[in-house]
């Protein structure tokens, strides 16, 4: 495991009586991009704070970059960068301000300029940071991060709040991040962005890690292969399920049913036309990460 | 703890200070506003009373009280008591005290029996609130010669004359008012800032860098010396400019400056970290902030205080400041200044203490 920056056992975290994080293993190899994923409350933020030396575990075992964070606090400090959830910073700063405040601090030559442009920020260089919009702060926090040219980053949901053009503006970013050969471990909400990203993807929920592995490993493990998207009715619904013991479900217009073997479709479809009504959609798809942790999550949450 | 963090620190804080006008106005402007009230309501005498110091050791005697009621019935002094078991020329230098009288033990029973007696009076006959005492003290001794023998005086004043300066209430409100400035501004824009970095998460971004809590506590001292500094300066420019105001400048006035900053910042640091909400930060700094605000000889001094404020004035640690502020500029009494400054230093220490033992930038 030398190659790994990030090695946690058994991470336990509690707020008083909510259990935040409970028995999560993560493992993060050195240049790879990892995504934590999980619904609101997972316990990611937690998680995360936990690696970065920010916040106490109850109990478990870290390693960052093979030290203790916190213990080693102020050597870790140097070698990694952090966006936090909601990144804030003193109001009436300006962004060049705030970058070679950091960078006097760290100790290391200024380069707001290179930064700033590298987040497509620099026309707002000059603006007091209350005066940013969400977006443009969000890129602030993340010119911040890279101050001390980290090899280990930790971005808690970079794009969130950010437009389109932004957040892909900000995959640009990530990928040539990764390029340099810096590791990263990013929470996103946006499954795609995870796919599009990440090397790895973990899904938290509850507090614990319930599948991880690269997108398609996660798909092929927890998910069921392809679904059969098609007009329907509960009562079509209720016939698919008996004849297939698939799962199948009906939105009040469509019926999606797991298909497990090829000749199921035919007879499916049978099922529909028997049942007197007119097809309109007819879709015939792979199951995406997002169909997976749909499913996971729900089911967790049942 | 590097200097080159504290210094990167003190110019962002400086800079988002700066940029704020409420914390210019309460540093520059408001204190030249209350000068200029407070010089303006009293600089002219008119209606207000000076002090004066009686050590009675003719207890209740219905003459000594006599006196006593002729001198409230002037209207120009306020009486204070010198305990009877005092040495009144030591009490005076102590307490800087410009007039005081002393009721001999023997007065009643002197003026009873026909014979002269002498009050001695201790003044600076160079400080006009010493000469305004000295005046009422005349007339009323005049008044009661006049009663008792209608033909010759039986009560002599006797004058010693000290080197205890006193200053018109101008004098007092700038020392007052310094001390004011060193409690207000670091305490109410250090208890507001502490909680709402807290609650904005602004110490956590911090502690994602080499600066330490240490660093970031001394960059506020020094910013809020400055400020205090600037403000002192204005304000004593100010005062002398436009009142009059007789005060000496000294280098003495420099630690109290500094511990008081010192005190303040931590307090305030304290107060911050110990509120769970910025309303609460508020809260906590304007129940710290206003007894000492009133009660610790900011606007008026102490002594014109009914004697059980004056006890609780010496439970609030600005009162030990602006003591030693007015024993420097007002009385240049280095021993009574010595004693306030060592004082003062004790409680700073004491909330710097506090101040790092609550205030944390990590989550637990
Ligand atoms: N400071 C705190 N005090 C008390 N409870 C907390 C605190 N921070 C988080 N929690 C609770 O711990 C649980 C996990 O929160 P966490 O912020 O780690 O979730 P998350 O996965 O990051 O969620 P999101 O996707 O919404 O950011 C939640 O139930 C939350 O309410
Ligand atoms: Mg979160």
């Amino acid at each position: 495991m030398a190659d790994s920056v990030i090695e946690a056992s058994g991470l336990m975290k509690a707020y008083g009586p909510i259990q935040a994080v409970n028995g999560l293993d993560l493992q993060v190899r050195k240049g790879e991009v990892f995504s934590l994923l999980g619904p609101n409350g997972a316990g990611k933020t937690t998680t995360i704070e936990m690696l970065e030396g920010l916040r106490k575990p109850d109990s478990g075992e870290i390693r960052i970059l093979g030290m203790n964070p916190w213990k080693d606090e102020s050597r870790i400090r140097r070698r990694v960068g952090i966006i936090p959830q909601g990144f804030n910073f003193v109001q009436r700063i300006t962004p060049q301000e705030a970058i070679r405040y950091f960078a006097t601090l760290f100790g290391v030559p200024e380069r707001s300029e290179e930064l700033l442009k590298l987040v497509d920020l620099y026309d707002m260089r000059k603006t007091y940071f209350t005066n940013l919009s969400g977006g443009q702060k969000q890129k602030l926090g993340l010119c911040l991060a890279l101050v001390n040219d980290p090899e280990l980053l930790f971005l808690d949901e970079p794009t969130t709040g950010l437009d389109p053009q932004a957040r892909r503006n900000m995959w640009d970013v990530i990928r040539k991040l990764k390029a340099e050969g810096k590791s990263i471990l990013l929470t996103t909400h946006y499954l795609e962005e995870a796919e599009v990203l990440a090397d790895r993807v973990g899904i938290v929920s509850g507090g614990k890690m319930i599948a991880s592995g690269t997108p398609q490993e996660i798909i092929d493990q927890h998910g069921s292969g392809r679904s059969l998207f098609v007009t329907g009715s509960g009562e079509v619904a209720e016939k698919v399920r008996k004849m297939t013991g698939s799962r199948c479900s009906f939105d009040g217009r469509h019926i999606s049913v797991e298909i497990r073997e090829n000749t199921d479709v035919p007879m499916i479809l049978d099922l529909v036309r028997e049942s007197g009504v007119e097809i309109s959609t007819l879709q015939l798809r792979e199951e995406t990460l997002e169909d997976v942790f749909l499913k996971m999550v729900g089911s967790v949450e049942e | 703890m590097k200097v080159k963090n504290i210094l990167a620190d003190l110019k962002v804080y400086g800079k988002s200070f700066a940029r704020s006008r409420e914390g210019l106005f309460f540093t520059f402007v408001f204190p030249i506003v209350l000068i200029a009230i407070f010089g303006a309501i009293f600089s002219g005498n008119g209606g207000s009373t000076v002090p004066l110091y009686v050590q009675n050791m003719n207890g209740g005697a219905p003459a000594a009280q006599q006196l006593l009621a002729g001198l409230n019935s002037t209207h120009l002094v306020t009486i204070h008591m010198i305990p009877g078991s005092v040495n009144v020329t030591a009490y005076v230098s102590e307490h800087s005290i410009t007039a005081a009288l002393v009721i001999p033990s023997n007065f009643s029973s002197v003026i009873g029996g026909g014979g002269s007696v002498y009050l001695p009076f201790y003044n600076n006959p160079t400080v006009t609130s010493s000469q305004i005492a000295g005046q009422a003290i005349g007339a009323v001794v005049q008044q009661f010669n006049l009663n008792i023998s209608q033909a010759h005086n039986v009560i002599f004043v006797r004058p010693y004359a000290n080197s205890v300066v006193a200053k018109g209430y101008v004098d007092f409100l700038i020392p007052g008012l310094i001390g004011f400035t060193i409690l207000t501004t670091p305490m109410f824009s250090v208890t507001f800032i502490v909680s709402s970095y807290k609650k904005d998460k602004i110490f956590r971004q911090l502690s994602l860098t080499p600066l330490t809590r240490g660093e970031w506590l001394l960059s506020k001292f020094l910013w809020y010396i400055i400020i205090s500094g600037l403000s002192a300066a204005l304000m004593i420019g100010f005062g002398v400019f436009a009142f009059n105001a007789r005060v000496s400048l000294d280098l003495f006035l420099v630690p109290f400056i500094l511990i008081g900053v010192f005190m303040f910042v931590s307090l305030g640091t304290f107060a911050g970290a110990i509120a769970k909400t910025e309303e609460g930060a508020a809260v906590i700094g304007n129940i710290i902030t206003f007894p000492m605000m009133f009660l610790s000889g900011t606007f008026f001094p102490i002594s014109i205080m009914p004697n059980w404020l004056q006890s609780i004035a010496h439970f609030l640690p600005l009162y030990y400041v602006i003591d030693g502020l007015n024993a420097v500029m007002v009385y240049t009494n280095y021993a009574a200044a010595y004693a306030d400054m060592v004082i003062s230093f004790i409680i700073s220490a004491a909330f710097f203490v506090l101040a790092m033992l609550t205030f944390s930038w990590k989550e637990s």
